[in-house]
Parts: C-alpha cells; structure tokens; sequence
C-alpha cells in the first residue's frame, strides 16, 4: 500500500509533468502514491474571510476522501498543501466548524487526516543523509549543477498553521539539493511571492516580480531553479517564453523538485517531463551529465 | 485629500463589519510600518498595505476604491513580521469580500485571450475567481 496521495486540478492537466515526475521518484524510493479513489478540486484558495463557511466545504471532502484511505494524505501541489492544511488546523480546533461542514456534506469527517507535502516526508521519513536516505537513492549524483531553491509563499505561510520550515530562512529544498549531489545557491528572492492569482487580473505585476526573482537567482550563479508549486512554475516559466524580452542575464529553466530528483535518481526520460516547459532545462540538465 | 474623521466613524457599521469579517482587531496596528516595507507587491499599490488599515481603523470607506486591496495577492509576507500579530490579508479579503458582495465584479474571463487561458494553470483560473469575482 502506497501513501493516499491528492494530485490536484493542476496536476491532472497543466502541470503533468509534476505528477509523473512524482510518482515515479515516489516509487524509486520505495514508498509509492496511492491516489484517492476519488477526488474533486480543494478550492485552491483557504477561505480568509471568517463569515463563509462555504468555501471550506472543497477541502472538508478532500480530508474525508483521504479519512477513507488512510490517516495521511500527501500533496505535491504547494497550493492544495496549504488549502488542505490549514482547513484541518481550522477544522481541529473549530469543532462547531467541522459539524456544520458534516451537516451539509452528508459525510462524517473526523478531522484528524495529517496533511503532508512531499518533501516533508522526504525528510522525515527518508531523510537527506544515512541508510534509506535520499541521498542513498541517488544514481547520478548532480555534481556541479548550480540549482536556486525557490519556495515561494504558500509551502511555508502561514508559519502556525503550515509549520514545514523555518517562513523566513527555509533549509528543506536546500536540504533536497545538497542530498542529491547539486549545489543549492543562496539568492535573497526564495521566499517572495511570484504574484500569485494575479497573473489572471493583473498579468504584468507576476511578469515583473518575476523578473526580479530570476534576476537575483541568475546572478547569485544559479543553473536551474526549482520549485514546489505549479503556480510559481508558471508565473516564472511563462513570462520567459518571449526570448526577445529583456532580462537580467537571460533564460532560467524553471523546474518541479521532482524532475530534478528524476534526473538524480537515475530515472527514464520520460518521467522528467521536459517537453511541458517553455524555457527548455533539456540543455543545463545535460550539459551536467556531461560533466558529471 | 480633505477626510473627514469622526467618532461615529470609527465606531460605526463600517468597522464593525470589517473586524467581523476579517477577525482581525484594527486598533492591534500600532502603523509601524513593517508590512508595507516587506511587501513584495507594494511597488504596483495605490496606498501601502499599512495605510489600508490605517484607512480601516477610521472608518473610511474610502479604502474600497483603492487598488492595493486587490493587488495584495495574500502571500502572507506581512503576516509573518506583523509585530502586532495582525493578519493584514484577512483584512484585504474582508474589503474584497465587501465590495464584491456589492456586486462589483473584478474579473471576467471572457475578456482574457483565449490563448493564455489556453495556458493558464487551472488553479490560477479557480483562485483568481474566488477573488475577484463572486
């Protein structure tokens, strides 16, 4: 039996590449996804306003459908985490919350599924380093790629609900890098937003935070960049694919953590997911196997 | 700009339903200023985030014609450093969740190209909705 895992809107359409990439490294470290028998969206959004209690009906149904599977569920999406964590810290201590949800839904969710993101199974089941580690599991060690840990902001805020990682100064992704034989590069940007939703209203606000944070992650050294969450992906990847447009230091491949273990665990090709970029990692990826 | 502050303001209808909305005690912000300086959005605001709760602390309801309320993209930043433990995007929503439930709509997928929609990641279209639209 695998870990009840929830891929998400995203990742059954736009961001494929993600899932399979996912489970595949899922799999080559022995412990493999079981996705939900069914499931339906989380809302992507965690409801901010106190008097609506209707936005949390998405994510109570994700937690019952995980409850049928399981005692956890695991996420690869940033998104989903943080929509499905923060709605059972709410549910957890709103019990009031939780019955009115039930009353509605038909559906009787205890409120006790822990909600995981990928990577902190990585590192608390796992581990980075030692026998079982990550680090064991590693094929084709990644040496000499440069690689710009972005985390954006929904895998670590808010700090009391979410609790990964440090919110300010966050190590996880740094950790996954160093483990797999990569160089992780420091860049003052890894915890600023992409923009978010507004690449739907206001597209040029992301374009240009986008601009900023490849900007700083170019010039702090780094390769490739990679991230947790298709959103961040896309606002960072997509800007890119007018080469003609003016950046500070040129294209950045924008990648899934995912791929990038992939490619370290010595997997097929096909589980990378390449093709689904619009600036192609295909090059700095095997300009480094070169090397390697 | 002239303002007009008064004490039925500050106590009135307006701030009521803003605190109750958001949960959030206005009179917590003592304006240090933090959230503005760590925003990363600020640049493309109106007002700073710290002058929205100023504004919300007075009762000015002017605070719904300005663009700050829907270009905060709640990355939570400010709720990270807020000395005061305010949750500045709950209170964005709140003034979102107000006006949108006036009707105004910010949003209509119908105006985007139909080729970016074509590439849109699915949540950034869901989220966005639930924004800025109701």
């Amino acid at each position: 039996m695998g870990i009840p895992y929830f891929p998400g809107c995203t990742l059954s359409t736009k961001a494929k590449n993600y899932d399979r990439s996912g489970r595949a490294v899922a799999e080559a470290l022995g412990l493999g996804f079981e996705e939900l028998p069914e499931w339906q969206c989380c809302g992507a959004t965690f409801p901010l306003m106190l008097d609506d209690s209707m936005a949390l009906i998405a994510p109570t149904r994700v937690l019952y459908q995980a409850q049928q599977a399981g005692d956890r569920v695991v996420t690869l999406c940033s998104i989903c985490f943080n929509v499905l964590r923060r709605s059972q810290a709410l549910l957890e201590r709103d019990e009031e919350m939780l019955e009115r949800i039930n009353w509605f839904t038909e559906e009787e969710y205890e409120g006790d599924v822990h909600v995981a993101h990928f990577l902190e199974i990585l590192r608390d089941d796992l581990g980075w380093e030692g026998p079982g580690s990550v680090a064991e599991h590693v094929k084709r060690p990644l040496t000499g790629l440069r690689v710009a840990p972005y985390y954006g902001c929904l895998l670590l805020r808010p700090f009391e609900e979410i609790g990964l990682d440090d919110p300010e100064d966050p190590r996880i992704l740094h950790d996954l890098v160093r483990a797999l034989g990569a160089e992780p590069v420091d860049f003052p940007y890894n915890v600023e937003c992409c923009g978010s939703y507004l690449i739907v209203k206001e597209p040029d606000v992301p374009e240009s935070l986008s601009r900023d944070i490849l900007g700083s992650a170019k010039e702090h050294g780094a390769d490739v960049l990679i991230t947790a969450c298709p959103l961040c992906q896309f606002n960072l990847d997509y800007p890119q694919r007018e080469t003609e447009m003016s950046r500070a230091g040129g294209e950045l491949p924008v990648l899934y953590f995912t791929q990038l273990m992939a490619v370290a665990l010595g997997l097929s090709e096909e589980t990378w997911g390449f093709e689904d970029h619009y600036v192609d990692p295909g090059s700095a990826i095997a300009a480094m196997l070169k090397h390697g | 700009m002239r303002t007009e502050i008064s004490i039925e303001k500050v106590r009135g209808h307006f701030v009521r339903q803003v605190e109750e909305i958001s949960g959030q005690d206005l009179l917590a912000c003592n304006q240090c200023g933090k959230c503005s300086a760590g925003c990363p959005i600020v640049a493309t605001m109106d007002i700073l985030p710290s002058q929205v709760i100023r504004m919300a602390q007075l009762g000015m309801e002017e605070v719904l014609e300005t663009n700050t309320i829907w270009i905060c993209a709640s990355c939570l930043t400010c709720v990270a450093r807020c000395p005061k433990g305010v949750d500045l995007p709950r209170l964005m929503e709140a003034l979102r969740q107000i006006s949108l439930r006036k009707g105004i709509a910010k949003l209509d997928l119908n105006d985007l190209p139909v080729g970016f929609l074509q590439e849109l990641p699915q949540l950034a279209i869901i989220g966005g909705c639930r924004k800025y639209y109701k």
